[in-house]
């Protein structure tokens, strides 16, 4: 199961990176998004480390449903999902072959845009590097469970680059404010440890919204 | 008679029980100390927000008997349950404002339960915007039944985590382990508000669902 969502999360990300449109498209939108924050508030006002966590997640939030808009459009060009769907894999495969897809290209464009982030905003990273790292993953794997499930249903709607945003960021809010939350104390200089009961959310999260959308998925591309 | 028409009657029934409510809550029961006519809306406003979250809960649970037998009869009930469900969530939160202006002295706040009473809200429109963009009946049966289910899922995890972030909300006074703190004239008034809406509530599913029936009916032999 895993070897078979492996090939087609490697094809879509090969399509990706050879194409370059959308992912160029996501990692430009990111540092504009961090641009306009810049230009947004008032710097004698509001201390950049006030806003700091907001601006990172907002723009994080933002960049991942450009990228999730595109998971299924794909394969809707010359009914490529048709094809893959009578291909002997299972529809969980199919499932996490996307959300892998999704998370690595999520996962490229975030790690262009934290470099941004503190280069744009003069965040210190220096000593909280891993711990960040680790909490930025946790969050995504999250949205991104919830966001490849509606991404599939979505792109056989009208209007799926406006309904997808609506119906997904309710579903964005607890581990947007997990991770702005840890991200805060971070930033802060306060240890991780301070955070537990955060991540313990972030954690509990992922692991009910994974568990859900392995078993919802096939219900969406069933015929 | 049809379920339309029943449930026509129902929610007659329903509307002049709804008026004695008004009548006892306003005139028969006593004003509360510190809040003074402001709290009056709690029978209102606490009703509302039952039957909304009763709306939400039986929208997840249709969605699940759905998926388990393919029956549309449970499809239909889940999106008469939503439209209802958006009815009462407005009135929660268009009374909620009115009275914390005077006692908090702020139309929102950002405490838990508002915040999760907000995007139960949305989660209901989002359902509706939904259905409303897919055109073929299996497959709107389908994604709404997976939105559902996620969303019932999702309203704790709102909850948890806004909780950890700040509350301010008054505390349960019905629902709690000890005895309720309410004396029991209020207690009789908000109990009776209680039952009146779960009939309003009752009464309007029963129309819509019905109309949805002779629409069905109507348009492809009963499905």
């Amino acid at each position: 199961m895993l070897r078979h969502a492996w090939v087609i999360a490697r094809k879509d990300l090969l399509l990706e990176f050879r194409s370059r449109t959308a992912f160029v498209s996501a990692t430009v939108f990111a540092a504009l998004v961090l641009t306009v924050f810049e230009f947004g508030r008032d710097p004698t006002a509001v201390a950049t480390s006030d806003l700091a966590p907001s601006i990172l997640w907002v723009t994080f939030t933002f960049a991942g449903m450009l990228a999730l808009n595109r998971a299924f459009q794909l394969e809707l060009e010359n009914q490529a999902l048709d094809a893959l769907l009578v291909a002997p894999i299972s529809r969980t495969s199919l499932y996490w072959a996307k959300l892998v897809a999704n998370c690595i290209f999520v996962g490229v464009v975030e790690a262009i845009a934290l470099p941004l982030f503190v280069l744009f905003f003069d965040v210190p990273v220096g000593g909280i590097l891993l711990p960040l790292i680790g909490v930025i993953a946790l969050a995504t794997v999250g949205f991104i469970a919830v966001g490849t499930l509606f991404s599939a249903m979505v792109s056989r709607t009208r209007f799926a680059e406006l309904m997808l945003p609506v119906l997904l960021l309710p579903f964005l809010v607890p581990p947007l404010i997990g991770a702005v939350q840890v991200t805060a104390q971070l930033l802060a200089g306060r240890p991780l440890s301070e955070g537990e009961g955060w991540l313990r959310l972030l954690a509990a999260y992922d692991v009910a919204f994974l568990t859900l959308a392995t078993l919802l998925f096939p219900t969406t591309v069933n015929e | 008679m049809t379920i339309a028409q029943r449930g026509r009657w129902v929610s007659l029934v329903a509307l002049i029980f709804l008026a004695g409510v008004y009548v006892r809550a306003l005139v028969f029961t006593p004003e509360e100390r510190t809040q003074g006519l402001a709290q009056k809306i709690f029978y209102v406003h606490v009703p509302a927000a039952w039957s909304a979250m009763l709306a939400m809960g039986l929208v997840g649970l249709a969605s699940i008997l759905f998926l388990m037998m393919k029956d549309y009869r449970y499809d239909r009930f889940a999106a008469a349950s939503a439209e209802v469900g958006t009815a009462f969530s407005l009135v929660m939160l268009t009374t909620g404002p009115i009275w914390a202006k005077p006692v908090w002295g702020t139309w929102w706040t950002w405490d838990a339960r508002l915040t999760l009473t907000l995007f139960l809200f949305f989660l209901f429109v989002g359902y509706q915007l939904l259905r409303g963009a897919v055109n073929e009946t299996s497959l709107r049966a389908r994604y709404s039944a997976v939105l559902g289910i996620c969303g019932l899922v999702l309203l704790p995890f709102i909850h948890l985590s806004v909780y950890l972030f700040r509350t301010l909300h008054p505390m349960p006074i019905v629902l709690k382990p000890s005895a309720p703190s309410l004396p029991p004239s209020m207690l009789i008034t908000l109990l009776s508000s209680f039952a009146v809406f779960t009939l309003l509530y009752i009464g309007f599913v029963m129309q819509v669902y019905g109309a949805a029936a002779a629409r069905d009916a109507a348009v492809g032999g009963g499905r």
